[in-house]
């Protein structure tokens, strides 16, 4: 059984944090580099243009792409035949996560449902992360990222529909949402699907989908196809960036499915605004 | 489309010429709140209580920032979206204020608002935090420190960039710029 230290652990989330915070992963980048070149609306070139040079000082600066650094989420592969020496894994993640917000000077957003009394002091800077866990072959730690923020956290949604709803129910499911959502996610975004499953189960996978790098698609040819015909519906709302009008409202749709109850099709739309900040190691 | 140089405190002089779409660079103070600090400040017009700032043409920021490096005034400073402030931003305009900078649409009751008192709603690039952080000269808390992210603070700015979504005659942005590239099936 092969041994990783806590400390290791600590200060690898940590670094990983400070860095998605100030640099803008390379997907993105290219994906807002080419739909500047496209966009048709002047106001949204604009747009686009403040968020390239934005990206630009963040990275020469040293500063928050944006001051929603966002709560910090987790897709954590541990492998059977690894385990962590000197504390559990889950602690060394939420550490390595209070000591990156705190040592990058990033913002503490947690707080308590209807008081809103920030956690900083009492659970700790920017705590607790959000962690999702699986167990897979192996002796590796595999730790995806991303810090994601309120606004388009806000605007998500999931619902179970009637089998009978089939394609054509979600295709209107997720274009209603993006359109409800105008402007406030932030656009241009990224759309995370998850089909089937269970009620929670296509809410993580929707989740899950945003870590994907824009450019890749799901294997699934026929889910491929369905994430080409989101984009292109939804890229017909003419939203634009920041909602202002244009032609490039999503940069990419990402599906993950999953099978699903014969009575049931859940659909889950997760919406990742154009500061997508994500990364991932592997320990 | 035109393009203004403005100076706060805003009179209704300056905010009745700008229409949706016009591009906006603000120099001067403003002063920042979100929903916590919104539903503490209209308490206190409405209770005709002490007021922390003149408000009067003042320009209002929905922002929490980030806290900032050693030596810099303040961190990165987006706006955050405006909705929730939906309910306090009419209160806000009818006791004189005349701007707000924000992301996202807003109620028919803050439109119209804007056209009774003379307001203006400024969109700024949301996740452009780094950008417009560094157009804030200084920063100092002045109300609600407590409330960390989402104190009341001060803040001195140079040209920083907005542009006028919902403008005094009811022009909406958003929906005009939407209207202009929406394809129909
Ligand atoms: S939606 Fe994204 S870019 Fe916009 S303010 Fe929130 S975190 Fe920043």
């Amino acid at each position: 059984m092969r041994e990783v230290a806590y400390n290791d652990i600590v200060d690898a989330v940590k670094n990983m944090i400070m860095t998605t915070a100030t640099n803008l992963p390379e997907d993105t980048l290219e994906y807002l580099e080419t739909a500047y070149k496209e966009e048709k609306s002047e106001v949204s070139k604009k747009v686009i243009e403040q968020l390239l040079e934005n990206a630009k000082i963040a990275r020469d600066e040293k500063r928050p792409l944006c001051q929603d650094t966002g709560l910090a989420v987790f897709f954590v592969r541990v492998g059977a035949d690894v385990k962590v020496a000197g504390g559990l894994l889950k602690d060394a993640i939420n550490e390595g996560t209070e000591k990156g917000y705190t040592d990058g000077y990033l913002r503490a957003s947690t707080c308590e449902p209807f008081s809103r009394a920030n956690l900083k002091d009492t659970v700790g800077y920017n705590l607790p992360a959000i962690i999702h866990f699986d167990i897979v072959e192996g002796d590796k730690i595999e730790i995806e990222y991303a810090a994601k923020g309120g606004g388009s956290e806000n605007v998500s949604r999931a619902r179970v529909f009637p089998p009978a709803a089939g394609k054509e129910g979600i295709i209107n499911f997720v274009k209603e949402c993006i359109s409800d959502a105008g402007g406030n996610p932030c656009p241009p975004i990224t759309v995370g699907v998850g089909i089937g499953g269970t009620f929670e189960k296509a809410c993580i996978s929707s989740k899950h989908a945003l870590f994907r790098d824009l450019g890749t698609t799901n294997e699934d040819p026929e889910m491929a196809e369905l994430e080409e015909i989101m984009l292109e519906e939804i890229n017909k709302l003419g939203i634009g960036a920041m909602g202002m009008g244009g032609t490039k409202t999503a940069l990419g749709v990402h599906i993950e499915a999953n099978p699903c109850h014969i009575a049931s099709l859940p659909v889950s739309v997760n919406v990742q605004c154009h500061s997508s900040r994500h990364t991932h190691i592997t320990i | 489309m035109a393009e203004y140089n403005l100076t706060t405190p805003l009179s209704e002089e300056d905010t009745r010429k700008l229409k949706a779409g016009d591009i906006v660079l603000l120099t001067g103070t403003i002063y920042t709140a979100r929903d916590a600090a919104h539903a503490r400040l209209v308490k206190l017009l409405e209770n005709g209580e002490e007021f922390p700032f003149s408000i009067e043409g003042s320009v209002i920021y929905f922002v929490g920032p980030t806290p900032p490096k050693p030596g810099d005034p303040i961190g990165s400073a987006g706006p955050t979206t405006s909705y929730r402030m939906d309910s306090y931003s009419p209160t806000m305009l009818k006791f004189g204020s005349r701007g707000m900078i924000g992301k996202g649409g807003r109620s028919q009751e803050v439109k119209d608002a804007c056209k009774e008192h003379g307001g203006i709603y400024f969109g700024a690039t949301g996740g452009a935090g780094a950008l417009l952080g560094k157009q804030i000269k200084s920063a100092k808390v002045i109300a609600y420190e407590e409330l960390g992210p989402e104190a009341v603070r001060e803040l001195t700015v140079e040209n920083f960039p907005v542009t006028v979504v919902n403008d005094t005659f009811g022009g909406d942005l958003y929906q005009i710029g939407r209207e202009q590239f929406e394809v129909k099936d």
